[in-house]
């Protein structure tokens, strides 16, 4: 989608709808930055309504912070703010996914075996999170004087950067945070919206993904744009 | 607790694309058979059903058909000195779960391997030399000629349904097939798929440059279709959910697409699921098993089963782990080069080339797991190993076969992975980039293998088995000169950029990012016991009830995806059983 205007009619009414136009677009960009006068709602508001099932407040706000570093509102289509990518991340973290439950998980431990091996810690997602939030907060705190959520957006940009070269003193049964949260930031924007991202499938409108549509014979080596707009499982359009 | 069931004629291990064949196979001749499957029960209906398995966070990320790590997985470790660990999240390769195996989750690219890929030693001695192998590299011939297994490919392409076009009928050469594969007694029973805009980009540079393109084969249907046991396909709809996901629309093939509905039509078959096999029983001298000891999951309690015939069916890594609990075959030793359980693991060396094109519109979304535009130019025949010094090679494709944003968006070389500029990539490029992906083959070494590990244990208190496994240099360098081959093709494209992915020297095994589920190797087969595991009919040379099915079975791998080669060595031992075997049971070499 290197070109808007180049999209049949039928995909840009679906995306406006969403994004209110692109004259929105970038002035909802300007609303994310923390620490910015902004003079329309905050699209964080969006999150209010959500109690998080296994984060806790502070937890949460970190959560809500780094997304929106990792995929920010700024520029052309949702932010995770937007996608409500944290409610996804709260949710994956109190099921499953959270509590390792496919993983095998018996010892002995060897958390600083060569990353090569992978996941080696003793420890859940679950509480990856918790105790890999609390040790970056503390870096942070050391480093830059509080607290990520309290950072500016460009302190939390080099604060992530650090995170993401295994540079902010993390412990090795912590070091898979940062892929984690990458990862799952990337899975609650992309996923279909019954997990609680993806809001209104907006990630799937932007790039040009037909969510479970699932049959396309008749688009065998059409070199055209596809002309429609996603469905979920659910059945919903976009 | 505990309890012994009632004798069977056969236990299968199993219930995936071998242990269906077998089971259907043997079921012709009359005889009890029982197949055991650790997993659950799975059909199209309810399991691969609209729109429920259209779910990429479910089945392509958090791989909900796959084993889990809980119940079964192994550790791994890169060399003789390092201390192996568990691989305790799936990422490298994804073992299939339940009834069909990794026959429902697989895209359908369906090979023969190259005559020469048979008997790798000696076509290499012949041609090159014995001293271009290296000291350390153990490639063996397999002990089966491809023209004696010509007429199982056949039958597995018949039955399996495969769409393309032959390259070589008895020996003429076809218009817009494979020019170099090994001859093939008839065409395939169904059409290739048609061509997508990035097959189409691939075919026209790689004509323009004088190769030899032509469409890959696949077990996606491209027609309506009914098999020799009468089951029927439909043609593919092109959901772009085929890898990680069982079919929604009849189109792949599997077990359950191929077989399973004829073979549960048999009264003297039956199955049970969530019944994990836990070792093969032999008898007092070792020299025959009397039937298997499983974990029945519902009753919770082990069941002996004693059967006359015993057919390991799991998946590769699987067999050759109950070979070893069992004490089926001496296990391999690398100090030493003796033993033959666990012998000549290998995995499958892939690289490729991403182009980007800002002016086409790939719509990756609608794609065929199998859908693809291959050349064997550089493959294992058309390569000098003398000149280019390695043993080795591979087919080169382009082809799309999904558009799954989760599982990854390609971006521009130098594209940060989050963020504002990440963003825009994912805008900007997704559905504009296409790959031309080199699949190619992985020799043997006397340090790769599988044993058990002396440490880990499963949830039955079995040691897991042991992967020791690495890159070596002469794989590297066959990949190496593979993206010298396949650059210049992109770049005759004029993408508007494009970025490669290599192994180059001093690559290491990373068991973190998937690569392919192609595990062979550890039950080995020839015609030398002091060799191999198995004897060319895939059977045991020490305990002559029991057949051991699968990729297990190559000595190294090929430079294809092996399903092709599995489902024909699975018709090739289930012919040599009834034929030959069953009338007088005995070691048939």
């Amino acid at each position: 989608m290197t070109n808007p205007s180049s999209q049949p009619p039928a995909f840009r009414t679906s995306r406006r709808r969403f994004l209110g136009g692109t004259a929105s677009v970038a002035a909802l960009a300007g609303l994310a930055r923390p620490g910015e006068a902004q003079d329309q709602p905050d699209p964080r508001a969006a999150l209010d309504g959500y109690t998080p099932e296994f984060l806790s407040a502070a937890e949460w706000a970190f959560i809500v912070a780094a997304t929106a570093r990792i995929i920010p509102s700024e520029g052309d289509g949702p932010g995770a703010i937007e996608a409500q990518v944290p409610v996804f991340i709260d949710r994956q973290l109190a099921g499953e996914f959270g509590a390792a439950t496919d993983l095998y998980m018996e010892g002995p431990f060897v958390a600083d075996a060569d990353p090569n091996f992978g996941l080696q810690t003793p420890l859940t997602p679950a509480e990856i999170y918790r105790e890999g939030i609390a040790a970056f907060d503390q870096w942070c705190q050391q480093e830059q004087g509080s607290s990520f959520a309290d950072l500016d957006a460009s302190a939390q940009d080099a604060a992530l950067t650090a995170l993401s070269r295994g540079e902010a003193g993390l412990a090795p049964e912590v070091r898979d945070f940062w892929t984690h949260l990458l990862q799952n930031t990337r899975e609650g924007y992309f996923a279909d919206p019954m997990y609680g991202g993806n809001a209104g499938m907006q990630a799937w409108v932007y790039i040009g993904y037909p969510g479970a549509r699932a049959n396309f014979r008749e688009w065998v080596g059409r070199d055209e744009p596809y002309p429609m707009g996603p469905v979920n499982i659910a059945g919903e359009r976009a | 607790m505990a309890r012994t069931d009632p004798k069977k004629d056969v236990v299968i291990v199993g219930l995936g694309w071998t242990g269906s064949i077998m089971g259907i196979e043997l079921a012709q001749e009359g005889l009890e058979i029982l197949a055991l499957e650790r997993g659950p029960d799975r059909a199209t209906v309810p399991d691969f059903q609209y729109p429920k398995v259209i779910d990429e966070l479910k089945y392509g990320i958090r791989y909900g058909f796959m084993q889990k790590p809980k119940n079964s997985t192994l550790t791994v470790r890169r060399t003789l000195e390092e201390t192996a660990l568990p691989m305790r999240k799936l990422g490298s390769f994804l073992p299939g779960d339940g009834v069909g195996g990794a026959g429902i989750h697989w895209n359908g690219q369906t090979w023969r391997p190259m005559a020469e890929e048979f008997r790798l030693r000696s076509y290499v001695e012949e041609n090159f030399g014995a001293d271009l192998i290296p000291e350390d590299m153990t490639i063996q011939d397999w002990g089966v000629s491809y023209e004696e297994l010509e007429p199982y490919f056949d039958r597995f392409e018949y039955m399996a349904g495969i769409a393309g076009q032959a390259g070589n009928i008895n020996g003429e050469i076809q218009p817009g097939g494979n020019p170099f594969e090994a001859p093939r007694s008839r065409g395939y029973p169904m059409p290739p798929m048609p061509e997508q805009t990035d097959m189409r980009l691939f075919r026209e540079a790689a004509t323009a440059m004088g190769y030899h393109p032509f469409p890959r084969p696949s077990a996606n249907a491209t027609q309506a279709y009914v098999n020799e046991y009468g089951m029927q396909l439909g043609p593919c709809n092109y959901c772009g959910f085929c890898e990680r996901y069982g079919c929604i629309n009849y189109s792949k093939s599997s077990p359950q697409t191929c077989v399973l509905d004829a073979l549960k039509r048999y009264d003297n078959f039956s199955y049970r699921v969530n019944s994990e096999v836990l070792r093969v029983d032999l008898a007092a001298d070792g020299q025959t098993a009397t039937g298997v000891t499983y974990w029945d999951d519902e009753a919770q309690e082990e069941v002996t089963q004693p059967a006359d015939l015993v057919i390991l069916a799991a998946y590769q890594l699987h067999n050759v782990h109950l070979m070893l609990l069992s004490g089926i075959g001496e296990p391999y030793n690398p100090q030493t080069g003796e033993g033959v359980t666990g012998k000549n693991y290998a995995y499958q060396m892939n690289g490729g080339t991403t182009l980007f094109f800002r002016d086409h519109h790939f719509n990756p979304f609608a794609a065929a797991g199998s859908s693809g535009t291959s050349m064997d130019d550089f493959a294992i025949n058309q390569i000098d190993f003398a000149a280019e010094g390695f043993i080795g090679g591979s087919y080169i494709t382009a082809g799309l076969s999904n558009g799954q944003p989760i599982r990854g968006i390609s971006l521009p070389e130098g594209t940060p992975g989050w963020g504002a500029e990440w963003k825009q990539g994912i805008g900007e490029w997704y559905g504009h980039s296409m790959s031309i992906g080199s699949h190619g083959s992985n020799m043997s070494y006397r340090d790769c293998y599988l044993d058990l590990d002396p440490t880990y244990t499963d949830r039955h208190g079995r040691p897991l088995m042991r992967m020791t496994f690495d890159w070596k240099r002469n794989d590297i360098r066959m990949t190496q000169f593979m993206k010298r081959q396949i650059e210049p093709i992109a770049q005759s494209m004029n993408p508007d950029s494009w970025r490669s992915s290599y192994k180059s020297g001093g690559a290491r095994y990373d068991i973190r990012p998937y690569q392919t589920t192609h595990n062979v190797g550890g039950a080995i087969m020839g015609t030398d016991p002091n060799s191999s595991a198995v004897n060319r009919y895939l059977q045991a040379w020490g305990q002559h009830n029991v057949f051991v099915l699968g990729a297990g079975a190559f000595p190294q791998n090929i430079q294809y995806n092996p399903t092709g080669a599995v489902g024909a060595l699975a018709y090739w031992a289930a012919d040599a059983i009834r034929r030959d075997y069953l009338p007088n049971p005995r070691p048939l070499m």
